[in-house]
């Protein structure tokens, strides 16, 4: 089933959460979206969802407008809100059973039986919803959104909060889930998406900063050169930034920076010229190793440090 | 949309608010009516329910809204309210159903006094003096009368995230739509006819004309606009999503 995003925004009085985003995306992705936050990840999926109305642009979820069918889209969608909310007071058969006819799941106790067994839930599913822990009310959430058997899962930040051992059972369920459904997930965390997705897309400030695979993402990581130089007196960043080979810049301490290269030039000795031509001390010179993290801190970070220089 | 419905009743009598709101409207009911001797109806000599229809908007105006102010603000509060509307169900179907649950609670609520009935039928000399007719339409009229308070209720639990804020605006408004109008209409800038065209605007003017046991089409009329009017606000600030 086809998610497909066209110029999509949304405004909250004078701020723009979500300005102009498009994708799309299809059956057997998995689709990670990445941003700190604030970025409009959990807006974009509210919109996805129908919960929120976009300011403008399309939605379009198999084919149906979510704009003009929200009952159609809704149908197809399978959808775990940030923080999991779900009525604390009733039990977890009791609430399945609930959303189960509010759905009209056909044949809806095998249904309930066969996701208890598929989320482990079996001992738990006499339980009331507030007794239960983190992880396990985390599943009962994934039970609710699986529950009509949609196609499309949208599932917002689905691991936050959990301890180790739980984030390892969620993730393999998210993994075997995915495979037949599309499935957006939101996260900050890096080698979660890493180890979950096959593609990534990076929001920061309401704008697609990245939108490719992980591999591209990895070789573009690859494709970089880090340096991070330390002086001990104040210098000038626009003439680091005219050094050859430098294409970007973060200030990451008081007089400590981050310099991205080009990966075929290596601007060192040019650095260390341009250093000792002002009298700048350099205290710490060294390469860092790029990695999917590092690209994240560039693609949503040194916006703002170059912005200032 | 049913199972909305029932979802909301068993909420209601799973939590202990339920019997304390329907405890407390009995109990204060059969205090007035039968035991102090102000509004006593063994007191007053008549066997007719008049006490009852006359005392039953005063409690409605806090029974009914400590029933509505959960169903949307609590809701909101819990995040629930979004895996709800992110069903395949529609934003009509949710208000109506919540609207209709805490009608039904009221109607549940107003049970007991059906007692009355029989004790007064029973207490009559000669036995069974009481003004079917009379009741009956009071009864009617109660029932719009709770219509229209369930769905001024439903309104502001949708206006905050917080129960008692809902539940103040709704007594607030509740009473504006009771009483306002009559209280306003005896200004002295309104004077003649004029008067009585601004009662016309409060619920007082046509439930008293009910309670009279007179069922005219005009006073029917006039509650089921007024619970329509509310709920097309609820589902309007339902649709704006300002929580």
């Amino acid at each position: 089933m086809s998610v497909i995003v066209n110029q999509l925004c949304k405004s909250f009085g004078p701020q723009l959460a979500v300005d102009h985003i498009s994708f799309q995306t299809g059956k057997g992705e998995i689709l990670g979206f990445l941003g700190p936050n604030g970025a409009g990840k959990t807006t974009t999926m509210k919109m996805i969802c129908g919960f929120l109305k976009p300011s403008s642009g399309d939605i379009r979820v198999g084919g149906y407008s979510v704009l003009e069918d929200p009952v159609a889209t809704k149908s197809m969608i399978g959808y775990l809100p940030e923080n999991n909310p779900l009525y604390k007071e009733m039990y977890v058969k009791e609430l399945l059973w609930f959303f189960g006819k509010l759905c009209r799941v056909p044949s809806l106790q095998s249904r309930i039986d066969e996701l208890i067994q598929m989320t482990g839930l079996e001992n738990d599913y006499k339980k009331t919803i507030g007794s239960l822990s983190k992880g396990y009310r985390q599943r009962v959430g994934l039970c609710q959104a699986l529950l009509h058997d949609p196609q499309v899962l949208i599932l917002d930040e689905p691991t936050s909060g959990l301890d180790p051992n739980q984030l390892v059972e969620i993730r393999q369920l998210i993994r075997s889930i995915g495979a037949q459904k599309t499935l957006i997930f939101s996260s900050h965390i890096m080698q979660e998406v890493q180890a979950l997705c096959n593609r990534v897309i990076i929001i920061n400030k309401g704008k697609i900063v990245a939108d490719e695979s992980i591999q591209q993402l990895l070789h573009k990581s690859s494709h970089q050169r880090l340096l991070y130089v330390a002086f001990g007196v104040d210098v000038d960043e626009n003439n680091l930034k005219k050094l050859t080979y430098v294409s970007n810049l973060e200030k990451t301490g008081q007089r400590s920076y981050k310099l991205w290269c080009h990966p075929d030039g290596d601007p060192r000795e040019e650095l260390f010229q341009l250093a000792s031509r002002n009298q700048w001390s350099i205290l710490e010179l060294r390469e860092e190793k790029t990695n999917i993290e590092a690209v994240f801190n560039l693609l949503t970070k040194s916006e703002n440090h170059v912005g200032t220089v | 949309m049913w199972v909305l419905f029932k979802r909301e009743i068993s909420t209601f009598f799973n939590s202990l608010i339920g019997y304390m709101v329907i405890g407390s409207f009995v109990i204060l009911l059969g205090l007035i009516l039968w035991v102090f001797p102000d509004f006593s109806i063994l007191y007053s000599n008549y066997a007719s329910m008049d006490q009852l229809f006359a005392l039953a908007p005063m409690v409605f105006l806090f029974l009914i809204p400590a029933i509505t102010m959960r169903m949307f603000s609590e809701e909101m509060q819990a995040g629930t309210l979004e895996l709800l509307i992110t069903k395949p169900i529609r934003e009509t179907a949710i208000v109506t159903a919540k609207y209709l649950a805490s009608l039904t609670l009221c109607l549940i609520a107003m049970c007991p006094t059906l007692l009355y009935y029989y004790s007064i039928y029973q207490l009559g000399s000669p036995k069974g003096n009481i003004d079917a007719g009379s009741v009956f339409g009071s009864y009617i009229g109660l029932i719009l009368l709770a219509a229209g308070f369930c769905a001024i209720g439903i309104f502001t639990s949708t206006l905050s995230k917080n129960q008692i804020v809902s539940f103040l605006l709704s007594v607030a408004l509740s009473f504006l739509f009771y009483y306002g109008f009559y209280f306003t209409s005896k200004l002295p800038i309104f004077f003649g006819k004029s008067d009585d065209l601004v009662q016309m605007f409060g619920m007082e003017y046509h439930y008293m004309a009910l309670s009279r046991g007179l069922l005219e089409l005009r006073n029917i009329v006039y509650f089921l606009s007024l619970s329509g009017f509310f709920l097309y606000l609820t589902f309007e600030s339902i649709k704006s999503r300002r929580f």
